[in-house]
């Protein structure tokens, strides 16, 4: 099951640049949140500070609190753990070039010692099931390259992986960004199912697929969080200036 | 433009194209020319000394007629056998610190600065500093010492192949394996080393070819040996050595027996590399970049 995720004045830093300026925000439990803002309000920096990948950058900051469930990730955990309870979808497809289409998604298990065959088998099935491609690849499993799928079909692939090390709570950064419409429809079809599951931050250029994914949206500018409500407030009554003047297209 | 004008160009185009196609077909076959020329001359000369005998009989006294390289050819597998367990192994595990780990510090710039000098450095040179090193406290020359030799040539060229290629991992792949929770040292191992291992397979085998063929690195160290000999501590013969003895030797079937060795040498390393880019690409899945 999904957890809720609270953030208490969050800053984060590229060198001397500040990204993120005081992030404050709950982000309920099993539903889809999304981020939207024009490209550089710091959406992407943001989602990355959720499970501690901002600060691989070697040039990367942050401070203050980030709390997934009962855990207060900057504090109480090791990166690896968080991303083992935090999975993430990245904005281009990245499946394991060298790796079958099983070993993709049983990676997050195998590369962390989990080696027993039947249950492995059974989570590859459950994942591949779960993100929509089970029936496309169930013949290939083992004989075909993650890097053979198509587009839409990779980005799903990686959706399974993610899930197979069964997280709480899914990043997705601009997962449809780089595909088609009728696999950018199968990612949304997919993200309205594991909502029910997990909590889902979904960070998005276009406005329409929030609007049509997630309950509560929030928006960002230059390194701030402008307003943070529920979908259907953000895109009807904005109570920011800001905020409707981007939703109505009148800058980004 | 007028119609003529610009018939007149489109010409030009076309025959400044077909020119430059032909210039650069020519070029081809200049570089290929020497290799195909070496190869055809080899197997003139060498097609005929080679049988069984030459494979299974040691070498006669000048004078006798016959005889084989059986112990240089085994000698030669011994010695590339201790270059590769020492050039190998270090030489990717050098590359995967100057690329995954050492990135940026004074200390991996030391050693890929040592890297390209130790690749630089004439092959007399080394032999003679592995005389000095292990020869003369042993106090005799060794099949050990030429081995060692030979896989101290082989890390430079593996250690800077294999970096090269952890390099060109594209970081959305190092970005995947660090956002399922995998560590970092299991990534490099399980994903970056095995994304690039076509690559550095790749660097393994040339260097394995470059001191397949040297001379220099085993005149003061494996020595060479007319009888049969597969000990470690003993010297020992190689196909290189054999082949420049016999080939500065006055007898005409000396003469004749390195020819034949200079074509076993060239086709074994042609066996080897074959063999291991056979086993190494029969797990490559469909579709695999």
């Amino acid at each position: 099951m999904g957890v809720g995720i609270e953030v208490i004045s969050l800053n984060a830093w590229y060198g001397a640049n500040h990204t993120l300026q005081d992030i404050n925000l709950h982000i309920p439990a099993n539903h889809a949140t999304a981020l939207i803002g024009p490209s550089g309000c710091g959406k992407s920096t943001f989602v990355r500070c959720l499970n501690r990948m901002h600060e691989t950058n070697p040039v990367a900051r942050v401070t203050g609190t980030v709390r997934i469930g009962d855990l207060d990730i900057y504090n109480d955990a090791k990166p690896v753990e968080i991303r083992r309870r935090v999975g993430m979808v990245f904005q281009r497809p990245n499946p394991f070039p060298t790796m079958s289409i099983y070993d993709n998604v049983a990676s997050g298990l195998k590369l962390n010692g989990y080696t027993n065959k039947r249950v492995l088998d059974e989570i590859v099935e459950r994942s591949l099931v779960n993100s929509a491609l089970w029936d496309e690849v169930k013949d290939d499993l083992k004989k075909k390259s993650g890097a053979s799928l198509s587009g839409g079909q990779q980005q799903r692939l990686c959706i399974a992986r993610a899930l197979a090390v069964d997280p709480e709570v899914l990043l997705m950064d601009e997962p449809a960004s780089a595909l088609d419409p009728i696999s950018t429809a199968k990612i949304e079809d997919l993200i309205f199912q594991l909502k029910s599951q997990y909590t889902i931050v979904i960070v998005t250029h276009n406005m329409q697929q929030a609007a049509r994914v997630a309950e509560t949206t929030g928006f960002f500018l230059n390194g701030r969080l402008v307003e943070f409500d529920s979908t259907h407030k953000i895109f009807t009554n904005p109570s920011d200036k800001r905020t409707e003047d981007y939703i109505t297209g009148r800058f980004g | 433009m007028s119609g003529d004008a610009f018939k007149f160009r489109f010409r030009m185009r076309v025959i400044t194209d077909g020119a430059v196609t032909i210039l650069a077909l020519l070029a081809t076959l200049l570089v290929v020319a020497p290799l195909v020329a070496i190869f055809s001359y080899l197997v003139f000369k060498g097609a005929s000394s080679l049988n069984l005998a030459f494979f299974t009989q040691m070498p006669k006294p000048p004078g006798e007629v016959g005889g084989g390289m059986a112990n240089a050819i085994l000698g030669s597998a011994i010695l590339l056998a201790v270059a590769s367990v020492i050039g190998v192994p270090l030489g990717i595990g050098g590359g995967i610190y100057l690329a995954e780990f050492g990135r940026g510090t004074k200390l991996a710039n030391a050693v890929r600065f040592t890297a390209d000098v130790l690749n630089g450095v004439p092959s007399i040179v080394m032999g003679l500093a592995i005389y000095s090193l292990i020869v003369v406290p042993q106090k005799h020359f060794s099949a050990l010492s030429g081995g060692v030799a030979l896989g101290i040539m082989m890390i430079p060229t593996v250690c800077r192949t294999s970096e090269e290629m952890l390099l060109m991992v594209p970081y959305a792949v190092r970005e995947a394996a660090m956002g399922i929770g995998v560590p970092n040292w299991r990534s490099v191992l399980s994903i970056t080393v095995r994304t690039a291992s076509p690559g550095i397979i790749t660097g393994c085998m040339l260097a394995f070819a470059r001191v397949a063929g040297e001379t220099a690195p085993l005149i003061f160290t494996a020595l060479g040996n007319q009888f049969w000999s597969a000990s470690l501590n003993q010297p020992i013969a190689a196909l290189p050595l054999q082949i420049y003895v016999y080939a500065i030797s006055p007898y005409d079937d000396w003469h004749r027996l390195a020819w034949g060795g200079a074509l076993v040498l060239i086709a074994l390393i042609v066996l080897a590399v074959s063999l291991v880019r056979y086993v190494t690409s029969r797990g490559v899945l469909k579709g695999a970049s």
